[in-house]
């Protein structure tokens, strides 16, 4: 889908191993709380979510409001943490159904190999041809906008990427002495896949997936922000953004800064967590 | 010879499947096309029923309405808007310039900024210069194009006035001055690929024995990196760079809507919203043929600039 996004640049280390541990645990540490946060949005949020006050349009951060408000009073930290369930739970959604597809296809691919594999040599292929979002946006075009369109389409999406990554695993995995140990035995080829190959996989395939959910949040956010994915009242950052840009030119940033803040600063925790988890599950793969 | 042939064969495959895509869509809609193609029920007049079912043969098989969809498109023709009763291919006609000049001016900054950054990180491999490139460019590259359009607009244009807040500007001049904060946005995420490719090219190259042998001679650092160590390091840096690029053509869409540039992204969106379908087919079709013929023209000029592939190819 994007070869071209974040999981490519998340390679090579450059930076210091020090450096990386302590980058390492203050990305985890961030992502813990902004999660804990999200859980807890009611009780931790000083306002709801769609508090409106007139009376306190536009402020810049103080001690009422931690992050200021937008142009109809509402609370911008309180917004920022309602939204980031949706933010969040967006791309975990978009996930999980890419991987139960991506998984399943790409280890049939490689244990079958045949028209199955040809055809999702093919089916990459066509996707590989819809170049960043594309792919997406028809998908919209055709079913109209929302969340749950967004989803499913970014999911569409992702699924082949997943699969082939799966199925290069997979064929390294069933070159490994073991698997031809338990086929001599007479194990079926089903039981084999899932109750040992597909095991042996996760560690790999982990790393690349949490990587993948910084690049789902970021396309998320996107559609949201051209309208085609969360919808309002919905404080989702993505939309917290577009709601913001018509502030910029009286020259209210804060409506615009802390949500689109928010996504950078948890993308790149994300991906730091990723590669680093990805290099320490590889090395004990490999091991 | 072959393998060009099988390129192209295999890119001329690749758009049939995807225009079909892009064709056939309409009919996965929930109810039928007719409905999916008008949009608005008010809209839903016999006049305007024969008008839908005339552009798009509705009344022939799937396939057949394919193959003439395919075939006027090849033409050019792809049909009339439904919301601005133009032909679309003077709409795109229209928003192509725009787009092109701002890919254009894009390009310019991100080779420029990537590959000079890569170059240096490489010849600081390891200190610190190094790694606060890496680090500067991948947060850069973290940071959604939308914020960081509207950052500069905030910034460069509402704070200091320096720039337009949107529009693409009428001539050469205006239009550098009101594409200049598009270009930047649309660039930031490329420069930390092409700077990170850059940096691994040219890392493999320096350590190269003929690149110390040289070095022992005692030639001059600038002219061994540009003759022994970029001549051989820009194969991988190129190919980067025109990826990147066909992914722009095809990448607008939000810089073009933050900025409010009537470009082709814009007429994606806007058609999008309208229910425009013949524009969002039109529109999808183009971006994914650039695309495409670019991605292939790369796989095939590379080996014809760098013999070591050919010579490669001709080994396996």
């Amino acid at each position: 889908m994007s070869s071209l996004s974040t999981s490519t640049l998340a390679s090579t280390p450059v930076i210091g191993k020090k450096k990386r541990d302590v980058a390492y645990l203050l990305s985890l540490g961030f992502l813990m709380v902004v999660v804990a946060a999200a859980l807890l949005a009611p009780w931790v949020a000083p306002y709801a979510a769609n508090a409106v006050d007139f009376t306190a349009i536009w402020q810049a951060p103080g001690a009422a409001h931690l992050l200021g408000t937008d142009q109809v009073g509402q609370d911008l930290f309180s917004r920022l943490i309602h939204g980031a369930r949706e933010s969040l739970l967006g791309p975990l959604a978009l996930l999980a159904l890419a991987t139960v597809f991506g998984v399943t296809i790409g280890t049939v691919a490689a244990w079958n190999g045949g028209w199955i594999d040809g055809l999702l040599a093919r089916i990459t292929d066509v996707m590989f041809a819809f170049p960043g979002l594309l792919f997406v946006v028809l998908v919209i075009a055709v079913f109209g906008k929302g969340p749950a369109t967004a989803i499913v389409a970014l999911a569409l999406a992702y699924a082949p990427v997943i699969a082939k990554f799966t199925r290069s695993l997979a064929l390294a995995e069933m070159a490994r002495p073991y698997v031809d140990a338990y086929r001599v035995q007479g194990v079926g080829g089903f039981f084999l896949c899932v109750r040992y190959i597909i095991p042996n996989l996760t560690p790999p395939l982990l790393g690349y997936l949490v990587v993948l959910f910084g690049e789902g949040l970021m396309s998320l956010a996107t559609l949201s922000f051209l309208g085609f994915g969360a919808q309002p009242p919905s404080s989702e950052w993505g939309l917290m953004v577009q709601e913001g840009q018509s502030g910029i030119i009286q020259g209210h940033i804060w409506p615009t800064l802390v949500p689109g803040a928010a996504i950078a600063a948890v993308v790149v925790a994300v991906n730091v967590v990723g590669v680093r988890l990805s290099d320490r599950l590889n090395s004990r793969f490999e091991r | 010879m072959i393998r060009a042939a099988t390129r192209i064969a295999g890119m001329i495959l690749t758009l049939v499947v995807s225009s079909f895509v892009i064709f056939a869509a309409m009919y996965a809609a929930p109810g039928d096309p007719v409905t999916f193609l008008i949009g608005n029920p008010e809209n839903m007049t016999p006049e305007r029923v024969a008008e839908v079912k005339a552009q798009y043969n509705l009344d022939q098989p799937l396939i057949v309405q394919y193959g003439l969809w395919a075939s006027q498109a090849f033409m050019g023709n792809f049909g009339t808007s439904f919301q601005y009763h133009q032909p679309v291919a003077e709409l795109m006609a229209t928003r192509l310039p725009a787009t092109l000049a701002l890919v254009a001016m894009a390009s310019v900054l991100f080779i420029v900024a990537g590959v000079g950054l890569g170059i240096l990180s490489a010849l600081r491999q390891g200190k610190r210069t190094d790694s606060t490139i890496t680090a500067a460019t991948t947060l850069a590259a973290s940071v959604p194009s939308f914020v960081i359009g509207l950052l500069l607009v905030s910034i460069f244009s509402v704070q200091l006035g320096w720039f337009p807040v949107s529009g693409a500007g009428e001539g050469f001049l205006d239009r550098l001055h009101h594409l200049a904060l598009p270009a930047v946005a649309l660039a930031v995420g490329a420069v930390a690929i092409v700077s990170r490719v850059t940096r691994q090219s040219m890392v493999e190259q320096l350590s190269m024995d003929h690149v110390e042998a040289a070095r022992s001679f005692g030639l001059a650092p600038a002219k061994l990196i540009r003759r022994h160590v970029l001549r051989n390091a820009w194969g991988p840096i190129l190919t980067m760079v025109a990826l990147v690029v066909a992914s722009m053509l095809a990448g607008t869409v939000v810089v073009e809507s933050v900025f409010g540039i009537s470009g082709v992204g814009k007429l994606l969106v806007d058609a999008i919203n309208t229910h425009d379908f013949p524009v969002v087919q039109a529109v999808l079709l183009y971006m994914v043929i650039t695309y495409m013929v670019v991605t292939t023209l790369v796989d095939l000029v590379h080996p014809l600039l760098d013999p070591r592939i050919k010579a490669k190819d001709k080994k396996s």
